[in-house]
């Protein structure tokens, strides 16, 4: 009893929730929907932030509350993206024996922070013009260069600024991360490390069969900084001079504070 | 313990930089110097982004060197007017600087010219303190008395008009010169994060002329202030001084440099400017390897 009233209103809730999805789709009824969540909504950044892991789960509804059989079964996408950053790319070479930054490019809407989790790899689930609508997969990432450069030269520095932000933990593909159980529940754990920009994330799901994007899903997470670090952030930010002349202070403290201690012993 | 740094915004082992400043220290207290050349260079390996190390590693020379002043003025070690002067220069040199670092920033050549400036000099400088430091240790197994140095300024230094005098240094010279040395010490301040003393000191003695009793107490103050400054030019330009890890550093190297000062009590000096010498000349080393070898990261990522 209790268990069916809960499904109900669990269908309830996503019929409220994808009701535009819903209306849409009511020429072709076989087509399930999907119902995210995010573990965490916000992450506040404090003194011992190492990162965050983030549990992105959820359930897909079929039609008649019934999964069908494992041909017709579908696949889950989630990508977690940070906020879009302008950024320079510059490129070393070597001149006259030694490395410096020659060529450049620039960037308009890099995203700062790009995971993304599926049940197959993304390449077995949809085809590279997919992949390049949805933005699925980091060589699939719209990058939006501003500065007009032969598709070669841009190509390299694309490959320069995806490989440089995976090494760094910034981009990453996690593919067979996202489990589906019996065919309607999903989840997957990703993790957003401490490098990362505060501001606006957001957690997209796709549900995708047949190389076809079914539904699609976003949620947003906050990342911000609290307590004393957002304070030292803002000190920082908005009264330099104060916070320059306690910098400054501190330091004459410490070093005349150990010399002090120092003398006695 | 992990912990983060809200303006380098990524989290460190609190206990690695702790270790890094107590390193440094111990340098500083042992030989004299700030210690900058090593904490912006081994920070920025740790992975901190340059501006905030080079920002940091300011405030952590005003530590080091706090301690020192107050010893030599004990001593009457300082000569205050010299010392006046040449923060005068360097506070004009820092003004130069950050509009160095601004363009040089710009043109993405930042990286390159902090490694250059850091391999001439450190290189050129190693080098000279090795060869003294082995000249006299020989001169000494042999039992030949050193040459005493004549006390007298460079000629270049002659040359300059208005003449002050300088009664601790035992000078009658320009002001003019130690402004122009105050100058350069402030630009390298801003760019590299050092103190400049490893410039400063050698340049005291063999271009000034100046005592010796008062140089590294009076190089002392112009550190303690021209670091002072621009950790303040730091903090209201690029805001990259991040106190968290500044605080980290100081608590190591304010340690270090009271250790440093008791085993440099113990040692002979010829060995201890020997020792010196090979770190500095390590340091160049390593910097020009990193200029000419292929770089691990072609490409890198500026925020616009």
């Amino acid at each position: 009893m209790g268990e069916r009233a809960g499904a109900a209103l669990i269908r309830k809730s996503a019929l409220i929730l994808l009701a535009p999805l819903l209306l849409g789709q009511a020429q072709s009824p076989a087509k399930p929907v999907l119902i995210p969540d995010v573990s965490q909504r916000d992450i506040e950044i404090a003194y011992s932030f190492t990162g965050a892991d983030l549990l992105l789960f959820g359930a897909i509804l079929y039609p008649k509350g019934q999964a069908p059989a494992e041909s017709g079964r579908t696949d889950v996408v989630v990508v977690i993206k940070g906020p879009t950053q302008s950024v320079l790319v510059r490129e070393k070479e070597k001149v006259a024996g030694i490395w410096v930054n020659a060529d450049r490019m620039r960037y308009r809407s890099a995203p700062s922070f790009y995971a993304i989790a599926s049940s197959k790899p993304i390449k077995a689930l949809v085809d590279e013009r997919t992949r390049a609508i949805y933005e699925l997969g980091v060589d699939s990432l719209a990058l939006s260069p501003a500065s007009g450069a032969s598709p070669d030269v841009q190509r390299r520095f694309d490959a320069g600024l995806v490989d440089l932000r995976k090494r760094g933990g910034l981009y990453y593909e996690a593919p067979g991360a996202v489990e589906i159980t019996s065919g309607v529940l999903y989840r997957a754990r990703l993790t957003i490390p401490a490098r990362v920009p505060v501001g606006r994330f957001t957690a997209e799901t796709f549900l995708i069969r047949d190389g076809r994007v079914l539904a699609a899903a976003v949620r947003p997470i906050d990342i911000r900084k609290s307590g004393f670090e957002r304070f030292v952030a803002r000190s920082a930010d908005r009264y330099s001079v104060i916070y320059g002349l306690v910098a400054v202070a501190l330091s004459v403290l410490l070093g005349w504070g150990a010399g002090a201690i120092w003398r006695r012993f | 313990m992990d912990l983060y740094l809200p303006i380098a915004n990524l989290s460190v082992n609190a206990f690695v930089i702790v270790a890094l400043g107590l390193g440094v220290g111990l340098l500083s207290g042992m030989f004299g110097v700030g210690g900058g050349f090593l904490t912006t260079p081994l920070l920025i390996v740790y992975g901190i982004p340059p501006t905030v190390a080079a920002a940091s590693a300011a405030s952590q020379v005003t530590g080091a060197s706090v301690s020192g002043v107050f010893a030599h003025l004990r001593r009457d070690g300082v000569d205050i007017k010299m010392g006046m002067v040449l923060v005068f220069g360097g506070v004009l040199g820092s003004f130069a600087g950050a509009g160095l670092f601004t363009l040089l920033q710009a043109r993405g050549l930042i990286d390159t010219v902090i490694a250059i400036l850091y391999v001439l000099m450190l290189g050129s400088i190693g080098g000279l303190m090795l060869y003294e430091s082995i000249y006299s240790m020989r001169a000494a197994r042999a039992g030949i008395a050193p040459r005493p140095r004549r006390k007298r300024h460079h000629p270049l230094v002659a040359m300059l008009p208005l003449r002050w005098r300088f009664y601790r240094s035992g000078l009658y010279i320009s002001p003019l010169a130690p402004v122009i040395l105050g100058f350069l010490t402030g630009i390298l301040t801003m760019l590299l994060g050092v103190g400049g003393g490893f410039i400063l000191v050698p340049a005291m003695i063999y271009l000034l002329g100046m005592g010796t009793a008062v140089v590294v107490g009076t190089s002392l103050f112009q550190i303690l202030f021209v670091t002072a400054w621009a950790t303040m030019v730091h903090a209201t330009t690029t805001k990259a001084v991040d106190i968290v890890l500044a605080a980290l550093l100081l608590l190591g190297s304010v340690v270090g440099a009271q250790l440093g000062a008791r085993f440099a009590s113990k040692a002979k000096p010829e060995q201890l400017r020997l020792a010196l010498a090979v770190i500095v000349l390590v340091v160049a080393i390593r910097m020009l390897l990193g200029l000419a070898w292929r770089p691990d990261e072609i490409y890198s990522v500026e925020l616009l």
